[in-house]
Order: structure tokens, then C-alpha cells, then sequence
């Protein structure tokens, strides 16, 4: 935002000044939006985050570590690693969740683009028509299908996969499938529209010149749907990260993720201080993984900035 | 900027060029290079009853039969949807002919992959890859293909300066204007040193200045490396300006192939007289002393012509004063002049009749609108055609 501020001074000069106010007149209501309801709240937590825990579980002075320690596993009882299990976990299944959206999205927004004009919009309200319902709902309509009982597990069973006494759920691999079947729209619509701007004549290009069917991909079609795939990457992974509606139903004790961590220190066990450090723990993840995913982007789209 | 002060810019520009660097031939040794010493030898095509018929009935291609000659310039000329492009698209490779052999070479390649034959193609978007830039653009040919990269680098520089290109070789292909974006898909095709070049209206996004700049450049690169260039046009000035020969399709048919002279001058048919840009097309009957009857009147001196309608080129139509009667003359009345410079463009009226003539500027008289004028035929000229 600032660069484009730069740019529309630079560009107008002095005798303009008429033109900047008004820009910035325009984007104020947004500016102090963000300055009241997010970096304000942001340095707050952060604050708590370096206090120490008071009797009744609210944050008190003198500044401190404790709360980080804490969740680096240092307790009374001394070193355990349940806090890194979470923290590791929840990096792992965002990974494997969001590999797996890549997996099934990227044929299927293929496909979709390459039908008749007339089909698309309704294959593409089919994709998004499950998140018009409430993600608790439709958590719970997965427990009913991966209960013990319920045919899901039963064939997993006979298949060896799982003892026939536990159902598919509560488990990593639950928590792992509520999230693909939760944010696979939200990689399936970018992706399609990358697609659908797909410019033919580059690809049959790279046919052209020699390019193997693995390098016509690795070309021209990677190149041009990369937009698309990370808007998608970052739409599906930063929230799958800080989830915490599908690790709590789906996952039961079992499978915890960095949100439900946060959310059990504020409420049942009362440490604002170590829930503020986890939250911060994880705004500071979430901010790393952006800048990796921004260095993969420039990478594969030879160096050129691929807007996130 | 506008269109004319890019235009002087590159023009300048490559004057510039031309006057810093003139070696006679710099692409002899990249041709030497890319054949191991020895010349390259142009390729022959040979089109034998190609077909192309797509699913529903809908038939794009019906028995093409064509030879190209080695290091000719060949052009497919045609109305949209005549076939021309799906022909191009067969030889690269880039579509399946449902029917046929193609050999280049001597050599059937209809079995052969796009990616593994030594054809290459000018789109007509350009299609250059939007996340390389220039010079990986033009190489992108020879790394797939395993060239090592100083080699890559060496040939990339050679092909730039042949196409006059080399001062653009870092930019990135978003920073190109039109003109410059066809250079370099033009380098990126001909650095692989294919047997075979498709140009797939690549000057149709230009515009007038610069596109008849291009063709002539485009028709000199193709006589210094003598590589067989395939054009596809709909633009029958276009065509003549460049080709060695011509073949005008219609219907998915091939109408007509000559040099450029021949389609103008004796086109085969209707279709190809109408697509070349001739108006002057009359129907015939043949009465019984051997004249012709036409819209003008009675055409004598052209005993054993066969044909349902009549070409009177324009070129070829003599205006005398009225006064001046005899064989193949014929009073008319000028309804309009258009002054082109070199020639005029009289449009005239026969009776009921419209008819075109173009009339040099060189010590002939002209005419006025309103004025009468004894059209004179000359009957060697005339051109016998049927549907």
C-alpha cells in the first residue's frame, strides 16, 4: 500500500497535492480500520504474551519468559513435549492438508476450465455449495461417517488399516481429511480462474520447441496457473493452520493444533499469558510461511514476483 | 507514444544497427555450427491427400495435396475458416490429420510429436513465455534439447544480432512493443535451425507502417538462411509481397497454387478472382457468329475461351475519348476518380453496368466524373473463369 502511495505522489508532483488527499481520504476508513482492530490488538497480545500469569489466570506484572518456556515444555514437572507436539502437528497437517488440496484442486480446476462455457458455472457452485453450511455441521456429519460403527470405518477395517474396535475418527488422519474437504474450494476457484486466463498458444509453444510433455508443464503451464496456485496455497494454508473447529471435533484429544491450544489456555486453563506467547508463536509461523511460500513462487516463476 | 514515433524509433534503430555491425552473412556460421561444417540443406514438403475431418461432420480439411520446394517461401492464402491454419497446425504437429502423409524431407512425420520434429512455429500471439525473458526466450529451443548452456548463450547472441534483436536480449517480454515481441518469436523459432518454418499470421497485430516493414524483412531473412517458410495469410497483398508461391484455399480445399503473378494476373476460378480483390468479373454468352455477349456489350477476338464468367482486370482497360468508337469499345460514363499518386482509380458505368479501371498517371489523360469515355478492352487480357 505504502509503494502505491509512492507511486501516485511521485507521479503527480507538487502541483498535485489535490489528488493525494483525496487518495488518502479514500483509504483512511480502511487505514484506521486496521489500526484500531488489528495492529493495536496485535501489540496488546503481544504484551500479554511477556507477562506472567496471575492468580486467577489474568496477566500481571513484571514482564517475563515464563510463558515462552512454558511452552517450550518447561513446566513444574519439568521438561515435557506435548506444546511442540501441538506447534510440530499443526505445521505437519497444514502441510499434508494442503498438499492434498493442491492434489485434487489443480485437475479439477483443470477440467472445469476446459469445459463447455455453458457447464462451468454450475460444476464450480457444485465446488463451493458445501461451505455455504456452517463448518461445525458439516464436522459433525464427518463423525457420523468415521464413527466406529459407520461403514466408513468398517471398511477401513477389513482393509486392515485400523483395528475394527476404533472408528476412523478421533485421529490425525480425520483432522487431515475435515481440512482438504474444508478448504478445497478455497483452492479450486483461484486455480480455475489461472486456468481459465490459460493462453493456448504458450503451451502448444513450448510443444513446439522441443519440450517434453514434463517440461511443457514445467514451462507453460506451471508458469502461467502460478498465481493461481499461490493465492490458492495461502487461502487454504494460513487458516488450516490456525484451525480450530475441525482439530477440536475431528481430532478429539488426540490430534490438537496450535488454535486449540491458544483457546484451552485462555478458557479452561486460565494462562492468558502462555495462550498470548502461542498466539504469537503462531502469528510469527504463519508470517514465516508466507515468506517462504513468496521465495518458492519467485523461484518457479523465474524470479519474477509472484503477488501473494 | 504513438504508433508513427515507435515506428521512426525502431526504424532508427535498426538503421542504427545495420550501420554499426555488416558482416555479410553473421548466420552462415550458426548454420555451418548447427550442421557440423557443411551447409544446411532446405527441406521439401509433400503433402500427399491430407485430411482433416472433426467430430460432428464438420470437415476442416478435404485432400490436400501440395508440394513445396525446398528453401521456397510458401504461402497458404484463405478466408477465415478456409483451413489454412488447421493445415499449419497439422504440419507442426499440433493437430492430428485425420487422413494422409506429410514428408519433410522425404521423410513422413505425421507419426512424430510436436516436440520431436524439426519444425518450429511463429504464432500469431507470439506466444513467448511470460516468465522468461528475452534471451531464455529465444534459447528455450535449444536447452530443451540439451544444448549445453555457453553453447546455448553463444548461439543465442549469434541469432539476436542476425534479427538485429541484441540490444533487447536482457529485457523482459512484458517491456516489448509489438515489432520487437515478433523478432524475438522469429529468433526463438530460427535458432533451432528447423527443417521446416510456420509463420501463422504473425504481422496480423501490427500495424500498416511497421507490418509492411516486416514483411520485407521477413522475406530477406528468408532468402539469406534459404530455409523453407510456410506463411498463413488472409491478406492476398500480403501474399504476393512475399512469396515465392501461392496456395488459395477455400472451403478446405485448395483452390489454386502459383507464384504470386499467376493467382493475380490468371486466377483459376471465381473464388480465387473475387479473394484476390477483382471486381471487374462479368458473365458470358456465346452467340452464334463467335462473339461474347457481356453486361458491357459484344467482346470479339477471343475465339476458343471457355468459362461462365469474365475477368477485365483493371490494369488492363484503356479510357479513350468517346469520339473514338470501334471493336471492344465501349461508351461509359465516369462516376468517380480516386487519386492514388502513381495511378488513378476511375470507377465507371456501362449501361447498368459498374466497372473499375486503373489508369497510370504517366502522360494519360484523365478524366473527370460526369465525363463520357470510350472504354477500351483489351481482348489478350481477358481472363475466362468458371464457379
Amino acid at each position: 500500500m505504502s509503494s502505491l502511495l509512492a507511486k501516485r505522489k511521485s507521479a503527480s508532483g507538487p502541483g498535485h497535492w489535490g489528488q493525494t488527499t483525496h487518495l488518502l481520504g479514500t483509504i483512511a476508513p480502511g487505514i484506521l480500520w486496521i489500526v484500531f482492530f488489528l495492529v493495536l490488538p496485535s501489540f496488546y497480545l503481544m504484551s500479554i504474551a511477556f507477562m506472567s500469569n496471575g492468580p486467577y489466570g489474568l496477566p500481571e506484572l513484571p514482564l517475563t519468559l515464563q510463558s515462552f518456556r512454558e511452552l517450550a515444555g518447561f513446566g513444574f514437572l519439568g521438561w515435557s513435549p506435548g506444546n511442540l507436539y501441538t506447534l510440530a502437528r499443526s505445521v505437519w497437517q497444514t502441510l499434508i492438508a494442503t498438499v492434498l488440496v493442491i492434489l485434487i484442486a489443480y485437475p479439477l480446476a483443470y477440467y472445469i476450465s476446459t469445459q463447455p462455457a455453458s457447464r462451468r458455472p454450475l460444476m464450480l457452485l457444485i465446488v463451493v455449495v458445501p461451505s455455504w453450511t456452517n463448518q461445525v455441521i458439516r464436522a459433525f456429519g464427518w463423525m457420523n461417517i468415521m464413527s466406529p460403527d459407520a461403514p466408513l470405518s468398517d471398511l477401513a477395517a477389513s482393509a486392515g488399516l485400523i483395528s475394527s474396535e476404533m472408528g476412523l475418527f478421533p485421529s490425525n488422519f480425520a483432522v487431515v481429511l475435515g481440512l482438504v474437504y474444508n478448504f478445497l474450494p478455497f483452492m479450486v476457484l483461484p486455480l480455475y480462474a489461472s486456468f481459465e486466463r490459460l493462453d493456448g498458444e504458450i503451451v502448444q509453444a513450448a510443444h513446439d520447441l522441443y519440450a517434453r510433455p514434463i517440461n511443457v508443464f514445467r514451462h507453460s503451464i506451471l508458469p502461467q496457473t502460478l498465481p493461481g496456485l499461490m493465492a490458492g496455497t495461502v487461502l487454504v494454508s494460513i487458516p488450516a493452520f490456525g484451525m480450530y473447529v475441525i482439530p477440536e471435533l475431528l481430532g478429539g484429544g488426540k490430534s490438537m493444533m496450535v488454535g486449540n491450544l491458544v483457546a484451552s489456555q485462555f478458557a479452561e486453563a486460565s494462562n492468558w499469558p502462555l495462550g498470548a506467547a502461542a498466539a504469537l508463536i503462531m502469528i510469527l509461523a504463519t508470517l514465516g510461511g508466507l515468506m517462504v511460500l513468496r521465495r518458492l513462487g519467485q523461484r518457479l516463476g523465474g524470479g519474477k514476483e509472484v503477488v501473494l | 507514444m504513438t504508433n508513427s514515433e515507435t515506428m521512426q524509433a525502431e526504424a532508427a534503430e535498426a538503421e542504427a544497427k545495420r550501420q554499426t555491425d555488416k558482416p555479410p552473412d553473421p548466420y552462415a556460421e550458426v548454420r555451418r555450427n548447427a550442421t557440423g561444417g557443411k551447409p544446411r540443406e532446405a527441406s521439401a514438403i509433400s503433402l500427399r491427400g491430407v485430411q482433416k475431418h472433426f467430430p460432428g461432420g464438420v470437415v476442416a480439411l478435404e485432400h490436400i495435396d501440395l508440394e513445396i520446394e525446398a528453401g521456397e517461401f510458401f504461402t497458404l492464402l484463405g478466408p477465415s475458416g478456409c483451413g489454412k491454419t488447421t493445415l499449419l497446425r497439422i504440419l507442426a504437429g499440433l493437430e492430428d490429420a485425420t487422413g494422409g502423409a506429410v514428408a519433410v524431407g522425404g521423410q513422413d512425420i505425421l507419426r512424430t510429436p510436436a516436440h520431436r520434429r524439426s519444425v518450429n512455429t511463429v504464432f500469431q500471439s507470439y506466444a513467448l513465455f511470460p516468465h522468461l525473458n528475452v534471451r531464455d526466450n529465444i534459447g528455450f529451443g535449444l536447452r530443451m534439447r540439451g544444448v549445453d548452456r555457453d553453447e546455448c548463450q553463444r548461439r543465442v547472441d549469434e541469432t539476436a544480432k542476425f534479427i538485429k534483436i541484441s540490444d533487447l536480449i536482457d529485457r523482459d517480454v512484458a517491456q516489448l512493443s509489438g515489432g520487437q515481441k515478433q523478432r524475438v518469436a522469429l529468433a526463438r523459432a530460427l535458432i533451432n535451425e528447423p527443417d521446416l518454418l510456420l509463420l501463422d499470421e504473425p504481422l496480423s497485430a501490427l500495424d500498416a507502417g511497421l507490418r509492411s516493414q516486416l514483411q520485407v524483412e521477413l522475406s530477406q531473412t528468408q532468402q539469406r538462411l534459404g530455409m523453407t517458410f510456410v506463411f498463413v495469410t488472409h491478406d492476398q497483398q500480403e501474399a504476393m509481397v512475399m512469396s515465392d508461391r501461392i496456395a488459395v484455399m477455400n472451403d478446405g480445399r485448395i483452390q489454386q497454387v502459383g507464384p504470386p503473378e499467376d493467382i493475380y494476373e490468371r486466377p483459376a476460378n471465381l473464388f480465387v478472382a473475387r479473394f484476390m480483390g477483382h471486381t471487374n468479373l462479368f458473365p458470358v454468352e456465346r452467340t452464334g457468329d463467335g462473339s461474347l455477349d457481356t453486361p458491357l456489350g459484344s467482346l470479339t477476338g477471343c475465339g476458343d475461351c471457355i468459362g461462365s464468367h469474365v475477368l477485365i482486370r483493371p490494369e488492363t482497360i484503356e479510357l479513350l475519348p468517346p469520339e473514338e468508337a470501334g471493336d471492344n469499345r465501349f461508351r461509359a460514363r465516369i462516376l468517380d476518380r480516386l487519386y492514388r499518386g502513381a495511378f488513378a482509380e476511375y470507377q465507371l458505368e456501362c449501361g447498368d453496368t459498374r466497372i473499375a479501371a486503373i489508369v497510370s498517371n504517366r502522360g494519360q489523360r484523365q478524366y473527370d466524373p460526369g465525363e463520357h469515355v470510350a472504354l477500351t478492352v483489351d481482348s489478350s487480357g481477358l481472363v475466362f473463369l468458371d464457379e
